[in-house]
């Protein structure tokens, strides 16, 4: 028997972005909340310590930071008549573990998605006809459109000190910015980045080309920030250790720069770390959660009561939790039915290597940063006819290489020996005279009837629960669009002068072993029709109104961008209704 | 007991007619509350993860470790049976409620500036906070320090008796600072030099004092080792909220700010800073080491490859986030014990509610050897217009050995 708590006014699962930003919202309201973290805490000085946080063999190779595969892991399988596997080395996406989560480990690559995102079925039909879409295509409508969301990006975006050139503010086309960007209420809070070389000139190139290159909005800070909460910021120091690593300069946003040392002094805040949160407890109705049980490093169970429930986990073990909890119904590709699951989808990477002449091209990659970068939206979402083309979708694209790091960033041309002096000699010519976005081309990736996660029926956690299983390929539709965005793509690099370009556009099928990104997304989307998706539009569950799900889980389908500003977003707007309308009169915020 | 009181109480309250004090008025523990915040009374009184005021926690002095007392209302091992008397004679003549000498490890020879009324105050505030049973052994000193009789020795050479009093010519504001200076605050307690005996050399009040491996600057208003560069306002931002645009509170300043200044009177914290401001600063000459010595130029290396990413490469820090090195007393104090330890220890700066961040800085004892520590601490000194005396590598290697012993902080 689970020990039984004292009862608390919420319960956090989570503590990475979603849980921080609502457990300082709600504790403002001066509720009581409990966050549990099933890894461990960490702080910038002691745990992103800058004599020690370079490190690529840790951090990338060894993966410090992430959750390790023997506390949870997953399986994995192309189609549905495959047998799934476990994953047991991280490949294809990075799973997070510990406070702050993803949040500590990302670039901060701050895109919002298009306002035709949110729309997406309905502004294809109308714009194509509805035989355009592939039968099996399950794209939907979010259910909020982004003039709803903006206000929520805005917040988001002045939590983090976003740096970046505005292209529309209040629907006035400024020079410099993204053209194609949604209307913005106000500029950045920072202005952007200093650009690299490569960077600037993959900017030339593309304006000579026609395109309209702008800075890539950034969450490594271009100057010293006070955020709304007080926290301070410093301004990024261009060193290339971003992803993967914890910043070690306070100066890219995650929830220990700009949330959790306000949250640390709020007497109704506690975080309870290195806990597993392995249920969500139900009433004997099953409509309302009771809180949530979880085992401690000594494998004791606990049982943590709460009158509201926030599953603020990374997205696929959001999903998890939300079928071992039996919470809503599972989805079945077959009969099309049930909700938790569907709609899984991941990002239609690629690249185009471009090796210039290293005597007229010195690039200096190790000076760079996670989300530096130049870049085009001219082939994202719907920014270009389609018709034409036979395929829907797209991406931004741009030189936004990262980092000069040298296990990783040590790219060659075809034909070098693997090793020893020749494979050396190449890494010397090319090192500073290469071009290498590994996402230079970040294309989106649309929900298929047959792309879904489910529980395994064979193999199980360490707690004895199934693990999640993922069912997952690439379509023809994203093969088309990666296809395409690379040719541009490596039209521009070539137009930099590269000597020689690699075109690397993502190629099925579906691949665990390389990294590509970890957007994962969907598996409990939000939506109008319970039918279609598992929680409204204010990210609640249509099931169990007194849980909410948080993150990328509830995206219909994923846009040509990075995740998190959107995940930031929707959680100030699911925080705002909880605060506004839900505490007063709790129970659903939208009739079924 | 009444009447004389509020004879007293009428003499020093210039102009405010307050009434004698009630142990039950609102206002009298209130005010109690404001004074014993300010005089930081819960910082010592208090144990490392213990219940607030009950005592308890190690004393550092140079002649060993002395455990705060319990001072809560707890009639047996707190101050719950004392007398107002018993109080005050504590406060005002530094003896215990037996008539003993007690040790100066307790600031009796500041918190005898105050006001008997003040005294009383927050002997009305402790009143009411819950008694915690707690006893303390009040006699941990090896011999012979453990003979109290030889304090009164002490008293007679180091302890001047008697409550503040204002100086005529100075503004209100500026006695306001001195009366808390110079007594409740007792600011001098750490930053005025210490002579053999543990007694202030108070010819150098405020000029700075090395302590639990720390150095507390000189706070006058010298240019280079105190805070001729700070204005008023600077000292009141970092007494209320820890930092400023020059430093950053780490250590048992980070504490004092926690615990004490962040909740001060702003009408208080500015008559603090004008007085500090108004303390002459000694105004040394001195010259910076000649950049081309082997320690200033493999100092100006490490600083580049190490430091400069968040103190910047010119020193100026950024503000609020990572103190400045160029100029002012946490790099160019003459005894070097705070820079060395930031260095090999790592330093966490307070969070406070006013500035929630709270950065810290790493630990480099394992990455920096004792000669490239001193290196890099001597360029630090004497770069960008500071001037300071080198560090050796013997100096951090002292230090070294000894912050091994020490708790972390």
């Amino acid at each position: 028997m689970p020990n039984r708590l004292p009862s608390r006014d919420v319960a956090i699962i989570g503590l990475g972005w979603t849980g921080s930003i609502l457990a300082e919202q709600l504790t403002a309201e001066g509720l009581d909340v409990v966050a549990i973290e099933r890894g461990p805490w960490r702080d910038t000085p002691t745990d992103f310590n800058v004599n020690t946080m370079p490190d690529e063999l840790r951090y990338r190779i060894q993966h410090e930071l992430f959750l390790r595969p023997a506390q949870q892991s997953l399986t994995f399988r192309n189609t549905l008549g495959q047998e799934a596997l476990p994953v047991r080395t991280w490949g294809a996406f990075m799973l997070p573990n510990g406070v702050g989560g993803g949040g500590t480990h990302w670039n901060a690559e701050m895109w919002r998605f298009l306002p035709s995102d949110f729309v997406l079925r309905t502004h294809l039909t109308q714009r194509y006809g509805a035989a355009f879409l592939p039968a099996d295509m399950t794209i939907q409508d979010w259910g909020i459109t982004y003039d709803e969301l903006e206000p929520f990006y805005d917040r988001f975006e002045y939590l983090c000190g976003t740096s970046g050139t505005a292209g529309n503010v209040a629907g006035r086309i400024l020079p410099g910015g993204n053209p194609f960007e949604g209307a913005r209420s106000r500029p950045y809070p920072l202005p952007a980045m200093k650009q690299g070389y490569g960077h600037a000139l993959f900017a030339d190139a593309a304006r000579n080309l026609g395109y309209h290159p702008f800075p890539q909005p950034s969450g490594n800070l271009s100057a010293p920030y006070t955020n709304p909460l007080g926290v301070q910021m410093g301004p990024c120091s261009y060193c290339g250790f971003c992803e993967w690593f914890g910043c070690a300069n306070y100066s890219k946003a995650s929830p220990q720069t700009t949330i959790l040392p306000t949250l640390a002094l709020r007497k109704n805040f506690e975080a309870r770390t290195l806990c597993e949160v392995t249920r969500i407890n139900l009433d004997r109705t099953g409509r309302r959660a009771t809180g949530v049980t979880y085992v401690d490093t000594s494998g004791q169970e606990w049982e943590q009561p709460a009158d509201l429930v926030l599953l603020c986990g990374f997205q696929l073990f959001n999903v998890q939790l939300l079928l071992l909890s039996g919470i809503g119904t599972p989805y079945d590709p077959v009969a099309n039915t049930g909700v938790i699951g569907r709609n899984f989808t991941h990002q239609t990477t690629s690249a185009a290597i471009g090796f210039f002449d290293k005597a007229k091209y010195n690039f200096n990659p190790f000076m760079s940063a996670g989300a530096i970068g130049m870049c085009i939206d001219e082939f994202n979402g719907d920014n270009f006819d389609h018709g034409p083309l036979g395929f829907v979708g797209g991406g931004y694209m741009g030189q936004v290489q990262t980092n000069g790091r040298p296990i990783e960033t040590t790219p060659v041309p075809p034909g070098t020996p693997l090793w020893g002096h020749g494979w050396k000699q190449a890494i010397r010519d090319n090192y500073l005279s290469t071009i290498f976005s590994g996402a230079g081309v970040h294309g989106s990736f649309y929900s298929y009837r047959d792309i879904y996660i489910d529980l395994d029926p064979t193999w199980k956690d360490r707690f004895g629960r199934p693990l999640p299983r993922i069912t997952i390929d690439l379509k023809p539709n994203e093969l088309r669009m990666s296809a395409y965005l690379t040719d541009k793509y490596a039209e521009i690099i070539r137009a930099m002068g590269a000597r020689q370009v690699v075109s690397q556009p993502r190629k099925g099928p579906y691949s665990m072993s390389a990294y590509q990104t970890s957007h994962l997304c969907g598996g409990a989307i939000m939506g109008t029709d319970p039918r279609t998706s598992a929680l409204n539009k204010y990210l609640q569950s249509w099931d169990v109104p007194n849980l909410f799900v948080m993150g990328a889980t509830a995206f219909p389908q994923n846009a040509g961008y990075n995740p998190t500003t959107t995940i930031g977003a929707l959680t100030y707007w699911a925080a705002h209704a909880i605060r506004s309308t839900y505490l007063k009169d709790p129970g659903p915020l939208v009739r079924a | 007991m009444r009447l004389p009181l509020a004879v007293l109480a009428l003499c020093v309250s210039a102009g405010l007619a307050r009434a004698a004090p009630d142990a039950q008025d609102f206002e009298t523990i209130a005010r109690g509350r404001a004074l014993t915040v300010a005089a930081d009374c819960q910082a010592c009184h208090t144990a490392p993860g213990g219940q607030p005021f009950a005592g308890g926690r190690p004393i550092e002095t140079p002649f060993g470790t002395i455990l705060s007392s319990n001072i809560t209302p707890d009639p047996d091992t707190g101050i719950g049976g004392w007398s107002d008397h018993d109080f005050v004679a504590v406060l005002q003549k530094g003896r215990g409620r037996d008539g003993q000498h007690i040790y100066p490890a307790m600031p009796y020879t500041y918190t005898a500036r105050a006001t008997h009324e003040d005294d009383l105050a927050i002997r009305a505030y402790l009143a009411t906070l819950p008694p915690v049973r707690r006893a303390v052994n009040d006699d941990t000193l090896p011999f012979p320090f453990n003979i109290r009789a030889a304090l009164g020795i002490w008293d007679r050479l180091f302890f001047t008796k008697g409550t503040f009093r204002p100086v005529p010519v100075k503004s209100a504001e500026w006695n306001r600072g001195a009366y808390l200076v110079t007594g409740l605050e007792h600011c001098g307690m750490c930053h005025t030099p210490k002579n053999l005996l543990g007694g202030d050399r108070s010819g150098r009040a405020l000029q700075g004092y090395a302590l639990q491996g720390w150095f507390a600057p000189n706070i006058t208003d010298d240019r280079r080792r105190g805070l001729g560069s700070w204005s008023v306002d600077d000292i009141v931002s970092y007494l209320r909220t820890g930092h400023n645009r020059f430093a950053a509170a780490a250590g048992p300043m980070a504490e004092e700010v926690w615990v004490s200044s962040q909740g001060d009177d702003m009408a208080d914290l500015h008559a603090i800073a004008v007085y500090l401001k108004d303390q002459p600063g000694q105004d040394v000459s001195a010259a910076p080491l000649d950049p081309h010595r082997p320690d200033m130029a493999a100092g100006a290396a490490i600083y580049a490859d190490r430091c400069s990413a968040c103190h910047t490469p010119d020193g100026a820090g950024v503000a609020g986030l990572f103190p400045r090195l160029a100029g002012g007393p946490s790099t160019q104090s003459i005894d070097p014990a705070s820079i060395v330890r930031v260095i090999l220890r790592g330093a966490r700066s307070v969070s406070t509610q006013a500035a929630p961040t709270g950065p810290g800085m790493p630990s480099f004892a394992a990455t920096l050897d004792d000669r490239e520590v001193a290196a890099v601490a001597t360029y630090v000194r004497n770069a960008w217009g500071n001037a300071a005396p080198a560090v050796t590598p013997a100096r951090v290697a002292a230090d070294r050995a000894s912050l091994a012993d020490r708790p972390t902080d």
